[in-house]
C-alpha cells in the first residue's frame, strides 16, 4: 500500500501506461519447505503486523488452525503426511500468495485500481477500491484470495509491501524462528536456494528442487522442496499452474476501445454487490465471461 | 544445558531424545538447523511421536514411553562390545578405572542395600575401595574385575539389541542404526549433543534417563567438547533461574543444600558438604563449601551472622521430609496444610491428579495466588460444568488473588537453558492494580515483620533480623537484588600473594566467586551468580556478540554462570597434555604457562596438565562418573524399570522388579494405579508448539492457531475403535476422564512390545476451564501420582488409558 506510485508496474483495469523511470530490484520470499517446523509464528505475525484477528474456531482433526486462509488468515501451515517407501514424511507448507510475475487475480479485476503490481514483484491487493467480485479468486491458480465475511472485499498476503517499501523484511520472515523463512533480491533467493538443493541431494532427497513455476511467469514466494517433481504431495501445490482461459476475456476486453464498458461493468457489478449480493454477481459475470471467452 | 544454544551448530550428530525441540524451543531449535545446513549434521529423533522435530529429521526412530534407559543402556552395551569408545577420555576423564567396593551387588533387579517396607536403598556398599592412603583405588590399565568399566560391561551385556526392541518396540535393525551413527563420534573430532526436556524429566525415573545419556556421552568422549554435551532444555523462563537460585524446598541458592533436622550442628553439617579428595591432586572443588555457605549467610542476616553463632546456622530451616509438590497437595488433602501461596505457578494443572488436588486445595482456610493471569488454581472453587464440576457451596477456602506484572512489566534477568543470565528492560507499566513480584513479597515480607515485632511469636529472630537494605524498603529494585546476588566486600580483602594490596575495597562488589571468604568478610546471595555484576557494571546487559573463535562462544554477551564459561568441562577438550583433541575446534588448551582459550577454562588456570588435575573439578575423584557411586537413590548404574503404570504389566529384564524400587508412592495413590486390563494404551502428555503451557489460553492470537482440546492416536488405533479424525472421544485413567477432539495420524504406530501390540494416546496439555481457548479438561485429570525417586517430578510421560468415542 505504502509503495510510491513511481514503483507501480501494472494496475487491474487500468490502461494508462505506468511509470518506468525508476530502477527497482526484484524481490522475493524463499519459503525453505526442509527448513519449516510447521510452529505458525509466521500466522501469528502475519496478523499482528496487519491488525487483523480470525477467529477462535474448532479443532478439525488436523493440526492445521484455522483451517484454511480467509479475510484475516493471509497465510496458513497445511500438514500433510506423506510414506514413503516405509518412511513417513511430515510435509508442512506455508501456503498463501505467490506473488506471481504474470498475476491471474489482477488480470481478472474489472475493478480499477483494487490489484496493484509493483515493480519489485509485489501484487497488492488495495481493497477500498474492490468491488468483492471475487475474480481474482477465479484468475488465482493457487485458490489464494478470499473474500472476507465482514466486509465482502477480496484479501491476501501483501508481501508486507508497506514494510518493504521501507527496506524491511516481511513480518512472516522476521517471526520465522529456524530461517526457514528468507527474504531478498529474487536473484539471491534463488541462490541461497541453490545451497539448500545441493544439502538436500546429499541427504538422498535427489529430486530436491526449487518452485518457482514458469506458467506464471515465474513467482516472488518460492518454495524449496524435497520433492520438486511432485509439488502436489504438498497439500495440492500446483504442479504446472496457468491463468484459467476465462481470464483472457477480462486482459481482451481490458483494451483501450473496451474502457467504457469496463467501467459500465465495473459499475454494475457494485450495483449488484449492493443491491443482490456478491454470489449473483459472480455467477452473472461467470457466464458473461465464459460466453465471451467461447465465442 | 552442559553447552549451549549456539554451540549446538557445532554438533557432528544431533539427538533430540526425551524432547521436542522444534515444538517446545523453536527458537533455540535454529541451531539444529544451522548444524544442518553448515557443519553438515546428521540429526536424530527418537520419540514414541513423529513429532515436528522428527519433521525435519535425517532419522526418525519409534520408541515406547518411559524406556529410555533400556534404548541407551543398549547404546552403551554396542559402544562397548563393538570398541567403539574415546579410549584415552575415558581411561583419563572418567571413573572406567576406580575399583568398586566389594559389597557392591546387582542382582534381579535391585542393587545391593535394599530396604523393601521402606522403599528406599542404604547406599554404604556403593562406594569405591579405598586404599591405605585415603584415596579411591584404581587400576589405569582397565584390567580389575571391579573396575567401574568392567562392572559397566556386565551390568550392561543384558541390553542386548533383542532385549532392547523386545523393551522399547524399537525395531532392532532401526535401533542398530542410532547406535551405528552415534559410534561414529567415538572419536577426538566429532561430537554427538543430546538436547532433551520433560520428556526424560517426567519419569519416575527421570533422573536416571538423563543419567544413561551422561553414559554415553562420557563413553564417547563428548563431555566438556564444542558440540557435545548433555543439554538439558529449560522449559519456562525463567525455570533455570529458579533452580539456580534454590526454590525448591531442600535447596538454598547456588545448589547448596538445607541441612535436614538430624543435622543440628554446624561444623557436621559444613564437614559433610566440603568434600574430601578422592584422588590426588584434584580441584575438589566443594572444598569451598563453607565459602559459599558463610557468604550466603552474611547476606541474609548480614552483621546479626557472626563466627560466634555459626553465622545463625540455628535460623536455618531444617527438614524433616522434602516438600516437594506432590507432598505438598497430600499434606493438603490429609488435612495438614491450611494455607499455600502459589507465585507464578498453577498447580491445578501442573501437579499429577487433578481430583486429589481440587480435594486438597478444598480443605485449605487460605489459598494466595500470586500471578498476572486468573489461571485455573485461583478458580478451581468456581463450577465449569463438566471441566471443573465443583460446588462452590461446599468450599470455604478463601482465595486472595494478587495480580502481577509479567516478565516484560519489569527489569531484571532470566538464566536460559544455556545457563546465560541476561537483562531484560521493562518495556511497560503492569495493567490496574498489578505490581512485580518483589513488591508484593516485599510487602509480605514487612507486614509479616511488622506483626512478629509487635505480637512476638514462637521463633521470629530469623524475620527480625533479615539483612533489608533496600532505597525503597516495600520495592526492591532488581538492581539491589542482582547486586545482592553477586557479592560485596564487607571489610578490605587483601591479595593473598601481595599482602600490600587489597584486591576489593570494603563495599565493592566482588569480580567472582573466587574471593568469596569463609571468615565473614564477604556476602554473597548466590555464589554462582558472583561476576554478573561487578564494579565494571551489569555483566548480565552486555550485547556484544563478536565471536573471535567462530564457535559461537560470545563471551562479552550476557554473562553465563559459573565465571562466564560457556561449556561446562571444557578442560575435557583437550588431551591430558593439553592439547585440544580436534584441532579444528579449539576450546581451550594449555599454553606453556596457563590454560586460554576461546573460552573461560574449566581447570585452575595454572595447573599444568603434568600436575594430572582432572576436568571435573566438582568431583572429588576429578573424572566423570560412569559410575555414581552413592549419588542416585535407585542405584550408581542406570537400570531400566518400567513406569509404575505399564502397559507390559512386567519387566523383561526382571519381573520381580517392574517398576523403581526406590520410588516414593503414598498411601492411595498406590492403590489408584491403573492396570492395563482395564487401561490398555500408554498415555503421554506434551505441548504443542502453538501454546506455551497454560498461559497463552489466555491470549487470543494463541488460542486462534489451536482453539481447541485434542489428543493424538495411530490410523490402527482410531480403525479399532471405529475412531474418525474430529470425533469427540473421551480418554480415561483410573484417575478421571477428559473429553477432546481425535487427531487420528500416521505419526503414532503402534509398537510390538513384549508380544504385545502397545498403541499410544497423545494428550497435549494446554487447556483448561479458564483463558480464551474452547473450554477444555486439564490434562492431569489422568496423571498418577508418582514422581523420580531424586527430584519429584511426577510421570507425567507414561501413564495408562483407554480411549472410546464421546
Amino acid at each position: 500500500m505504502a509503495l510510491q506510485s513511481l514503483d507501480i508496474e501494472r494496475r487491474s483495469a487500468t490502461t494508462t501506461p505506468s511509470p518506468s523511470q525508476r530502477q527497482t530490484m526484484e524481490v522475493a520470499k524463499l519459503i525453505d519447505v526442509t527448513t519449516c517446523i510447521g510452529c505458525k509464528a509466521c500466522q501469528v505475525a502475519c496478523m499482528e503486523w496487519n491488525d487483523v484477528r480470525d477467529e477462535i474456531g474448532t479443532n478439525v482433526g488436523v493440526y492445521d488452525n484455522p483451517p484454511d486462509l480467509s479475510g484475516a488468515s493471509w497465510t496458513v501451515m497445511r500438514y500433510t503426511e506423506h510414506e514413503e517407501n516405509g518412511k513417513l514424511e511430515w510435509l508442512i507448507r506455508k501456503d498463501g500468495c505467490m506473488h506471481c510475475a504474470d498475476p491471474g487475480c489482477l488480470k481478472a479485476c474489472p475493478a480499477p485500481g483494487a490489484i496493484i503490481q509493483y515493480a519489485n514483484g509485489i501484487v497488492d491487493f488495495h481493497e477500498e477500491n474492490c468491488i468483492g467480485c471475487g475474480y481474482c479468486i477465479t484468475g488465482c491458480p493457487f485458490n489464494v484470495p478470499r473474500i472476507s465475511k465482514k466486509d465482502g472485499k477480496a484479501y491476501k498476503c501483501t508481501l508486507c509491501s508497506d514494510r518493504v517499501a521501507v527496506g524491511m523484511e516481511p513480518a512472516c520472515i522476521k517471526a520465522c524462528p529456524t530461517g526457514a523463512l528468507q527474504f531478498g533480491s529474487k536473484e539471491r533467493m534463488k541462490m541461497y536456494a541453490e545451497e539448500r538443493i545441493v544439502d538436500l541431494k546429499s541427504r538422498g532427497f535427489e529430486q530436491a528442487g526449487l518452485y518457482d513455476p514458469p506458467g506464471v511467469g515465474g513467482t516472488h514466494v518460492m518454495y524449496v522442496l524435497h520433492h520438486a517433481d511432485r509439488p502436489e504431495l504438498y497439500a495440492k501445490l500446483p504442479n504446472n499452474p496457468r491463468i484459467s482461459p476465462m481470464v483472457k476475456v477480462w486482459k481482451g476486453i481490458s483494451k483501450p476501445a473496451a474502457i467504457a464498458g469496463l467501467g459500465l461493468i465495473a459499475a454494475g457489478a457494485l450495483l449488484h454487490l449492493v443491491s443482490r449480493g456478491r454470489t449473483v454477481v459472480l455467477q452473472e459475470h461467470e457466464q458473461a465471461a465464459k460466453k465471451e471467452s467461447e465465442s | 544445558m552442559t553447552n549451549h544454544w549456539v554451540d549446538i551448530k557445532n554438533a557432528n550428530v544431533v539427538v533430540v531424545m526425551g524432547g521436542n525441540a522444534a515444538e517446545a524451543h523453536p527458537c533455540g531449535f535454529k541451531w539444529v538447523a544451522e548444524a544442518k545446513k553448515h557443519n553438515n549434521a546428521t540429526f536424530i529423533v527418537i520419540d514414541p511421536r513423529f513429532t515436528r522435530s522428527a519433521s525435519l529429521a535425517d532419522h526418525y526412530f519409534p520408541i515406547r514411553t518411559g524406556t529410555d534407559i533400556a534404548f541407551l543402556g543398549g547404546v552403551i552395551n554396542y559402544l562397548l562390545s563393538n570398541d567403539k569408545i574415546q579410549h584415552e577420555y575415558v581411561r583419563n576423564y572418567t571413573n572406567a578405572p576406580l575399583i568398586v567396593s566389594e559389597g557392591f551387588k546387582f542382582e534381579d533387579g535391585l542393587f545391593s542395600g535394599y530396604d523393601e517396607p521402606g522403599r528406599k536403598y542404604d547406599r554404604s556398599s556403593w562406594g569405591y575401595e579405598m586404599g591405605a592412603d585415603g584415596y579411591a583405588t584404581v587400576d589405569m590399565t582397565l584390567q580389575h574385575p571391579r573396575c567401574v568399566l568392567n562392572m559397566m560391561k556386565q551390568h550392561y551385556s543384558r541390553y542386548t539389541p533383542e532385549m532392547v526392541s523386545n523393551i522399547t518396540g524399537t525395531p532392532k535393525e532401526e535401533f542398530l542404526k542410532v547406535c551405528e551413527i552415534l559410534a561414529t563420534t567415538s572419536v577426538p573430532n566429532r561430537t554427538t549433543t543430546f538436547m532433551y526436556a520433560l520428556g526424560w524429566t517426567q519419569h519416575s525415573v527421570g533422573s536416571q534417563m538423563i543419567r544413561t545419556c551422561a553414559l554415553v556421552q562420557l563413553l564417547l568422549g563428548n563431555i566438556g567438547m564444542p558440540g557435545g554435551g548433555v543439554n538439558a532444555l529449560r522449559g519456562h523462563s525463567n525455570i533455570q533461574g529458579l533452580t539456580d537460585l534454590g526454590l525448591l524446598s531442600n535447596l538454598l541458592p547456588g545448589y547448596l543444600t538445607l541441612p535436614n533436622e538430624k543435622e543440628s550442628d554446624y561444623q557436621a553439617y559444613i564437614d559433610k558438604r566440603t568434600l574430601k579428595p578422592l584422588r590426588p591432586n584434584q580441584f575438589n572443588y566443594w572444598s569451598n563449601y563453607p565459602k559459599f555457605h558463610v557468604s550466603l549467610m552474611k547476606s541474609w542476616w548480614g552483621d546479626m551472622a557472626t563466627k560466634e553463632n555459626n553465622w545463625c546456622y540455628d535460623w536455618l530451616p531444617k527438614l524433616d521430609v522434602e516438600y516437594d509438590i506432590m507432598r505438598q497437595f497430600e499434606l493438603m488433602y490429609q488435612g495438614k496444610m491450611n494455607g499455600y501461596f502459589c507465585q507464578g505457578f498453577n498447580p491445578l494443572g501442573s501437579v499429577p491428579n487433578k481430583a486429589k488436588l481440587i480435594a486438597g486445595l478444598s480443605q485449605l482456610k487460605y489459598l494466595v495466588v500470586i500471578d498476572p493471569l486468573a489461571t485455573d488454581t485461583s478458580c478451581f472453587w468456581e463450577n465449569h460444568g463438566e471441566y471443573n464440576d465443583v460446588d462452590p457451596a461446599k468450599i470455604m477456602t478463601e482465595v486472595i488473588r494478587l495480580p502481577s506484572g509479567c516478565f516484560a512489566e519489569e527489569d531484571g534477568s532470566l538464566t536460559n537453558s544455556g545457563r546465560w543470565l541476561q537483562w531484560h528492560f521493562k518495556g511497560a507499566e503492569p495493567p490496574g492494580e498489578a505490581k512485580g513480584d518483589a513488591e508484593i513479597m516485599a510487602g509480605i515480607f514487612l507486614k509479616l515483620r511488622e506483626l512478629y515485632r509487635k505480637e512476638g511469636g514462637a521463633f521470629p529472630d530469623a524475620i527480625l533480623n533479615m539483612s533489608w537494605n533496600y532505597a525503597i524498603p516495600h520495592v526492591p529494585s532488581a538492581e539491589e537484588l542482582a547486586k545482592e546476588y553477586n557479592g560485596k566486600a564487607l571489610s578490605d580483602l587483601i591479595d593473598a600473594k601481595d599482602p600490600t594490596k587489597v584486591l576489593v575495597k570494603k563495599g565493592q562488589l566482588l569480580d567472582g566467586f573466587a574471593q568469596l571468604k569463609d571468615d565473614g568478610s564477604t556476602a554473597c546471595g548466590c555464589w554462582l551468580f558472583s561476576g554478573s555484576w561487578t564494579e565494571k557494571g551489569n555483566m548480565m546487559a552486555r550485547r556484544d556478540n563478536s565471536d573471535p573463535s567462530g564457535l559461537g562462544n560470545t563471551l562479552n554477551w550476557a554473562y553465563s554462570w559459573p565465571a562466564n564459561r560457556r561449556i561446562l568441562y571444557n578442560r575435557a577438550s583437550c588431551d591430558p597434555s593439553g592439547k585440544p583433541w580436534d584441532p579444528n575446534r579449539k576450546l581451550v588448551w594449555w599454553d606453556g604457562a596457563k590454560w586460554t582459550g576461546a573460552d573461560v577454562p574449566d581447570i585452575k588456570p595454572d595447573s599444568a596438565p603434568s600436575e594430572g588435575m582432572n576436568p571435573f573439578i566438582m568431583q572429588p575423584e576429578g573424572v566423570g562418573r560412569l559410575y555414581a557411586i552413592d549419588k542416585m537413590a535407585e542405584g550408581p548404574f542406570p537400570e531400566h524399570y518400567e513406569p509404575f503404570e505399564t502397559p507390559i504389566g512386567t519387566n523383561p529384564l526382571h519381573p520381580k522388579v517392574v517398576s523403581n524400587p526406590a520410588a516414593r508412592v503414598f498411601k492411595g495413590d498406590m492403590e489408584q494405579f491403573g492396570k492395563a486390563d482395564k487401561f490398555p494404551y500408554a498415555g503421554t502428555t506434551y505441548r504443542l508448539t502453538e501454546h506455551f503451557h497454560f498461559w497463552t489460553k489466555h491470549t487470543e492470537l494463541a488460542a486462534i492457531m489451536q482453539p481447541q482440546q485434542f489428543v493424538e492416536i495411530g490410523e490402527e488405533l482410531a480403525k479399532e475403535k471405529g475412531i474418525k479424525a474430529g470425533d469427540m472421544v473421551k480418554v480415561s485413567s483410573n484417575r478421571g476422564a477428559i473429553k477432546a477432539k481425535a487427531v487420528v495420524t500416521k505419526r503414532i504406530k503402534p509398537l510390538q512390545v513384549d508380544g504385545k501390540t502397545v498403541h499410544h494416546v497423545g494428550v497435549p496439555i494446554h487447556w483448561g476451564f479458564k483463558g480464551v481457548t474452547k473450554p477444555g479438561y486439564l490434562a492431569n485429570t489422568l496423571t498418577p501420582v508418582v514422581g523420580d525417586a531424586n527430584s519429584q517430578t511426577p510421570e507425567f510421560k507414561s501413564f495408562l488409558v483407554n480411549i472410546e468415542k464421546a
